[in-house]
């Protein structure tokens, strides 16, 4: 038996230190290699490489540049926190990514409830920078891209492009930060803030951690105890973790602690009642109730042409709201990689 | 940190607290006023027809899908549920033997042969009275007076009829219910006398304003989809209003309406069950919208004093209709895709 490993198209970077990029005279293909070398990935959680979301596509052009000051998930709160103590950081990014971009329009989307955070970077706003400022309901999740540039500009990125299709990029605001922080002294990302927290936790808070710290050390370091569940991550999306002696990655953004009583094990499944909250529930307005149903039937390939399964995300607010217990998002999961499975085998 | 086995998975690791056991558990819950308030109207007999009715489904879920799954299902409570609603929509004097087959096919035809609960096309219930409604016409509408002397202490003669030996005689019929009276008679009735349940009907027919207080608390805790009563309620309102204003006298009053017969029962609880009411929200609308019209089409020109479960059942039939013609907008797809219904 052999393993093998492909590596991920874009794992292009390699922390080069010691390139400042003087914001005044650099090109914009100077940023990004800036970009490149710093090693700056999006710090929200997906961890895509910056250089290559900032890599305008042939026949596209910027028209929006959408800071994204959402937080991804319940229970995260690192882009406050980096919103309230880095505005300097942030809006030297932001000349940064304006310089790149030329973006005709740059907002900031804050969530409603996190009005100290907007106000402190009205207030530390340079005038020279035209930059729009958005209150955005708080509504998970409200942080996921397309919903972003929903929110902000009325334009729908169509199923199955990226938002660079209606012409706005979506940059992260710890990400922009670390842009203002490292390419001026052309130095490479070495920490990041992670929200540490859940019942399991007895000195939760936000912590400047480098990366590459093992888990169990950070844990100890917290205060953990008589835990069951731990998950890199939000409650909603983050992955649980079977052992204790992993690294912490640039896209750790959170790193939640469950007590055994917390865990959702054992709920009884009943059968859908057609109650149509995973309806209302889901940001795109998908029918996860038929979905599920098409799901247990196995029936792949028409959830795929016929109900838009590709276009699920993964947020998991259908199974949060399912009275049934449903495990609606567990099915489209394993139900998107055997239809994409078997779309590669009909191209090859 | 002492090594402990950590429990893997996958997200979302946080839920709802609101699981269907515990929904289906406050419809029940919500409706002991209703019920109280029949024992409390027509004695004892109401609460053995309770009893028969929601005994009868409850066996008949158990039996029917084994020893496991009957288990199993009886703990969601939905057979509980639809044995009170059943028996809430009988007279108080209704045979006992008769309501126990009741149960048995409101379970076993309205639910069983659909695959069992979320299959179910109609209201359970709803089947289960209008089977009874077919085979036994004269016991459904043989009301009795309410608050009648001894209540607590004697059972309704008629109740304890044998099996298929005595015929309901035509004459035990008393107390006529308002809208029949209205219908054929030209009779009106107090309002204050409909909302508090000082008229003849249905254990749960009469009083409308304990109904209204238990939608509300499932409204409020989110249990029950208030588009659906407001609707319904909503359009029979303002038809009779516009019906009443044209000609006073050969209408009935918009709150006879609203306040007699099956109707707040109808539009709170059995109209509103999820498994049979459709998904969307523009679905929901044109479905009380329709069951509204229905009610009030029925109950001033058709041949039966009462529509409410005849509309309801309509419904049911429309919202898979319903479901799959509302053409609707998915996020992110062009105007020539968007077509593609999503039931
Ligand atoms: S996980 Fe559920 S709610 Fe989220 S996008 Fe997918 S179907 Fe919709
Ligand atoms: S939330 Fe669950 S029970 Fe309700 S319609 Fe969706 S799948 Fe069915």
């Amino acid at each position: 038996m052999g393993i093998y490993i492909e590596s991920f198209p874009s794992s292009s970077q390699e922390v080069i230190e010691g390139r400042a990029i003087d914001l005044a005279n650099a090109t914009a293909a100077e940023i990004l290699s800036g970009i490149q070398n710093a090693g700056i990935v999006g710090l929200g959680g997906a961890a895509f490489p910056t250089h290559v979301k900032l890599s305008i596509p042939e026949g596209k052009t910027c028209k929006y540049l959408i800071i994204n000051g959402v937080e991804c998930e319940p229970y995260l709160t690192t882009d406050h926190r980096v919103m309230l103590e880095q505005q300097e950081d942030i809006f030297m990014g932001l000349r940064y990514l304006i310089k790149a971009l030329s973006p005709q329009k740059v907002y900031i989307g804050i969530e409603a409830n996190k009005r100290d955070a907007f106000e402190k970077l009205e207030q530390y706003k340079p005038l020279d920078l035209a930059v729009e400022m958005v209150l955005l309901p708080v509504k998970y999740p409200q942080g996921a891209e397309k919903m972003l540039v929903t929110a902000i500009t009325g334009l729908e990125v169509p199923s199955g492009k990226l938002p660079i299709e209606v012409g706005a990029v979506v940059i992260n605001v710890a990400t922009t930060a670390e842009i203002g922080r490292l390419l001026p002294h052309g130095r490479g990302i070495q920490e990041r803030v992670i929200t540490i927290t859940g019942p399991g936790i007895a000195k939760k808070g936000n912590y400047l951690i480098t990366i590459g710290t093992p888990l169990r050390f950070i844990l100890d370091q917290v205060g953990a105890e008589d835990i069951k569940e731990v998950f890199m991550g939000g409650p909603m999306m983050g992955v649980s973790v079977s052992n204790l002696d992993i690294p912490i990655t640039k896209g750790t953004s959170g790193i939640v602690a469950f007590k055994p009583q917390q865990t959702l094990e054992n709920q009884a499944e009943y059968a859908c009642i057609r109650c149509g909250a995973c309806l209302d529930a889901c940001p795109l307005s998908l029918n996860p109730s038929q979905l599920g149903i098409l799901a247990k039937n196995e029936s792949y390939d028409l959830m795929a042409s016929e109900h838009h399964l590709l276009d699920c995300f993964e947020c998991g607010s259908c199974s949060y709201v399912c009275p049934s217990n449903i495990p609606l998002v567990q099915y489209f999961r394993v139900s998107k990689s055997i239809v994409r499975k078997r779309q590669a085998k009909a191209k090859s | 940190m002492k090594d402990q086995t950590l429990q893997i998975r996958t997200s979302p690791h946080l839920k709802r607290p609101m699981a269907t056991n515990t929904i289906m558990l406050h419809v029940v819950l919500s409706l002991i006023p209703v019920m109280a308030f029949a024992v409390y109207s027509f004695g004892i007999t109401a609460l053995l027809l309770i009893t028969t009715t929601t005994a009868a489904c409850v066996a008949t879920e158990y039996l029917l899908n084994g020893k496991e799954r009957g288990k199993q299902n009886i703990k969601d409570w939905s057979a509980v549920l639809t044995g009170v609603l059943l028996a809430l929509t009988l007279p108080p004097g209704f045979p006992l033997w008769m309501a126990f087959v009741g149960g048995m096919i409101a379970i076993a035809l309205g639910k069983f042969v659909f695959g069992g609960l979320g299959q179910n096309l109609f209201n359970p219930a709803l089947v289960g009275r209008a089977m009874l409604q077919a085979a036994f016409p004269v016991a459904i509408t043989t009301w009795t007076e309410t608050l009648v002397n001894g209540r607590f202490s004697h059972i309704i003669p008629s109740s304890l009829t044998i099996p298929f030996l005595e015929p309901i005689k035509a004459d035990a019929v008393s107390g006529a219910t308002p809208l029949s009276a209205f219908k054929f008679d030209k009779v009106s009735t107090e309002i204050q006398d409909l909302a508090f349940g000082f008229t003849s009907g249905s254990l749960g027919e009469t009083c409308a304003f304990l109904i209204v207080i238990g939608g509300v608390y499932l409204g409020v805790r989110k249990m029950l989809n208030w588009r659906i009563p407001v609707g319904i309620l909503g359009t029979v309102a303002t038809l009779t209003t516009i019906l009443y204003l044209s000609d006073p006298v050969t209408y009935p009053s918009p709150w006879m309406m609203l306040f007699s017969g099956g109707l707040m029962l109808g539009a709170v609880y059995m109209a509103t069950d999820m498994v049979s009411s459709p998904l969307s929200t523009i679905g929901i609308w044109i479905y009380s919208f329709v069951i509204g019209l229905l009610v009030v089409l029925i109950r001033i020109w058709g041949g039966l004093p009462e529509g409410v479960m005849y509309a309801i059942l309509f419904g049911n039939a429309l919202a898979p209709i319903l479901d799959k013609s509302i053409p609707h907008r998915i996020y992110g797809m062009s105007s020539k895709n968007q077509n593609k219904n999503r039931a």
